[in-house]
């Protein structure tokens, strides 16, 4: 399976890594500690990719989930009010209980159900057979995808408009 | 080819390219003690080579020492001259009074978080350097997407920052922080889509192969990309806090934005890391778009480390000389020159380089029309810089706007207030 002392070595830290850091997520009382956790469990998460020699997909998740998604969600626990610190127990921890168990099946049958040895074969995940994947096998996914996140983007503006804005459109 | 006696060869003992002595001590160390230990011991090799080698020495004199006296120079006084000859002790007497000075944290301050700040903050920049070539075999890992991985290793300092201004429990700081964060997250788009244009020229994402594509045919992605170039360098001065748009940590403004609770050796951090990025982007900057360690042959017969120390201090003298001329921007300006200017260039650049890369392929043109591209490239540039800038309203103020003193009996004109300067 894992060949060689560095790899083995590097796949239990990073196991080690990723889980605590998965913890302490759900422990931490403090949201902005909860995001910074899940900052360093998406880092593991990255290592992971590399040690598969998916080296871009790698790259990919720090950039986005680091880069751009986690500290999107800092700045809405900052501009939320009293979001930030000493969070007490909610009931809302009873749904959040019922969605991660229903995820977490739904993410063991497909990996029961998913033939490794085949798959592992059919791909190869260096940028280039990537790019051409999302561009030619799965060009009608990845469009959809850039269609939704075009229009959220335009919803979050028109969310954002000021009341005075409106107002003077509608005079207009 | 005749073998020359002085060109740079592939024994370990030729200190032009360090890499084959790295690579010769890692081989004895595989031999003698298995290859575990040369996994371990090769990133502490590439560690000592790039980082306490040439990145540290040249963020003290250059970064510290340097960037001030030039500073002073543009501004018309002296710069640190007391310490040592010429003041070149500077940054060491600096570096002993921060370590000695009391690191203070705030009572409301969250700790924790805090005190990791500036070791988030401190360990990308070292990371960083693993891509950068340094020569033909000088690169502690060559990846062959070399150019994503910088980009990824450089969004982390904006969490560091953000970390920071949170934790200090302060309003300014806090201010700091959203705007650092604000500020990279405009920045870092137009900063890709001018990279993606360089990419799409050289089919390649690994830096080594961006080096050798621009050697082989002997032209610098600079003059294919000159409108790359310039976002880059824009968009790299905005994320890194430099002072023509250093918003984020306006003293006059905002004290100094995520730093302002930060004392001691962790501010020294801050400081001394922010330099280190600085340094690394120009770095970057002179492999992408100025040919790296190659000068058009010359790197066969001087060590090319050499040059590309060279280029990447010229590169940072720039940094340094507009940090010394302009004046800070507005945070509004930053925005819409991010977002209303930089952006929509981007974008045509994008367009024309795949429409030029896609004729060149598909009519199966020689290398020769890159000097074709080159010129084209420049010409669209300048028309698109100016004309786009016209289009927004950004005008070159022709009056003159500054008083002046002149040897009549008022003696001190003022501006001339009724000819309005435009933006």
């Amino acid at each position: 399976m894992i060949e060689g002392t560095g790899p083995a070595l590097a796949f239990w830290g990073l196991s080690a890594l990723t889980l605590v850091s998965a913890g302490g997520v759900i422990v931490s009382r403090n949201l902005f500690h909860a995001v910074l956790f899940l900052v360093l469990a998406f880092i593991g998460i990255a290592g992971f990719f590399l040690l598969l020699s998916a080296e871009f997909l790698a790259m990919a998740q720090i950039v986005i989930y680091v880069g751009a998604i986690a500290v999107l969600m800092l700045y809405a626990i900052v501009l939320t009010p009293r979001a930030g610190r000493d969070n007490r127990e909610t009931w809302m921890a009873v749904p959040a209980l019922f969605v991660a168990v229903g995820l977490a099946a739904v993410l063991l049958f497909a990996i029961h159900d998913t033939d490794w040895a085949k798959s592992a074969r059919a791909y190869v995940l260096s940028a280039g057979e990537l790019g051409r994947e999302l561009l030619g096998t799965w060009v009608l996914p990845f469009q959809l995808a850039s269609v939704l996140l075009t229009a959220a983007l335009v919803g979050a503006v028109m969310l954002v408009r000021s009341p005075e804005e409106e107002r003077k459109e509608e005079e207009e | 080819m005749i073998w020359l006696p002085f060109l740079v060869s592939e024994h370990w003992w030729d200190l032009r390219d360090l890499g084959n002595l790295s690579r010769e001590i890692l081989e004895l160390i595989e031999r003698g003690l298995g290859s575990e230990v040369a996994y371990i011991v090769s990133p502490l090799i590439g560690f000592v080579a790039s980082f306490l080698l040439f990145v540290l020495p040249t963020q003290l004199y250059l970064g510290v020492y340097g960037e001030r006296r030039l500073i002073g120079r543009m501004q018309s006084r002296l710069g640190p001259n007391r310490v040592g000859k010429f003041g070149l002790l500077q940054p060491i007497a600096d570096a002993i009074k921060l370590i000695q000075k009391e690191a203070i944290t705030p009572r409301g301050a969250d700790r924790w978080v805090m005190w990791t700040a500036p070791v988030v903050f401190v360990a990308p920049a070292v990371l960083v350097w693993a891509v950068i070539p340094f020569g033909p075999n000088m690169v502690i890992a060559d990846l062959p997407t070399g150019l994503v991985y910088y980009l990824a290793v450089a969004a982390l300092p904006v969490l560091a920052a953000f970390m920071a201004g949170w934790s200090s429990n302060n309003k300014y700081s806090l201010f700091g922080a959203m705007r650092v964060v604000a500020m990279a997250i405009s920045y870092e788009v137009a900063l890709v889509l001018a990279l993606l244009g360089v990419v799409l020229f050289t089919q390649t994402l690994s830096l080594q192969e961006i080096i050798l594509w621009q050697r082989d045919l002997d032209i610098w992605l600079v003059f294919l990309q000159p409108l790359a170039f310039i976002i880059y360098f824009i968009s790299a001065s905005a994320e890194l806090n430099r002072t023509p748009t250093d918003i984020a940590e306006a003293e006059s403004e905002i004290v100094a934005g995520y730093l302002t609770e930060y004392s001691g050796m962790k501010w020294g951090l801050f400081y001394g890391m922010d330099i280190g990025y600085a340094i690394a982007a120009a770095a970057f900057g002179s492999t992408v778009f100025l040919g790296g360690w190659s000068f058009f042959g010359l790197e066969e017969w001087v060590p090319p480390w050499l040059i590309l120390i060279v280029k990447t201090q010229l590169f940072y003298f720039v940094f340094i000389w507009t940090r010394g001329t302009l004046p800070r921007l507005r945070i509004d300006q930053l925005m819409g020159l991010a977002w209303k200017y930089l952006l929509p260039l981007a974008a045509v650049n994008l367009l024309v380089v795949a429409a030029e890369r896609l004729w060149w392929k598909e009519a199966e043109l020689g290398d020769g029309i890159v000097y074709l591209f080159a010129a084209i490239n420049i010409v669209l540039a300048v028309v698109l810089l100016v004309g786009w800038a016209r289009a927004l309203g950004y005008r070159p103020e022709r009056v003159r706007t500054r008083p002046r003193l002149v040897k009549e009996p008022l003696g001190y004109v003022p501006a001339d207030s009724s000819a309005g300067g435009g933006q």
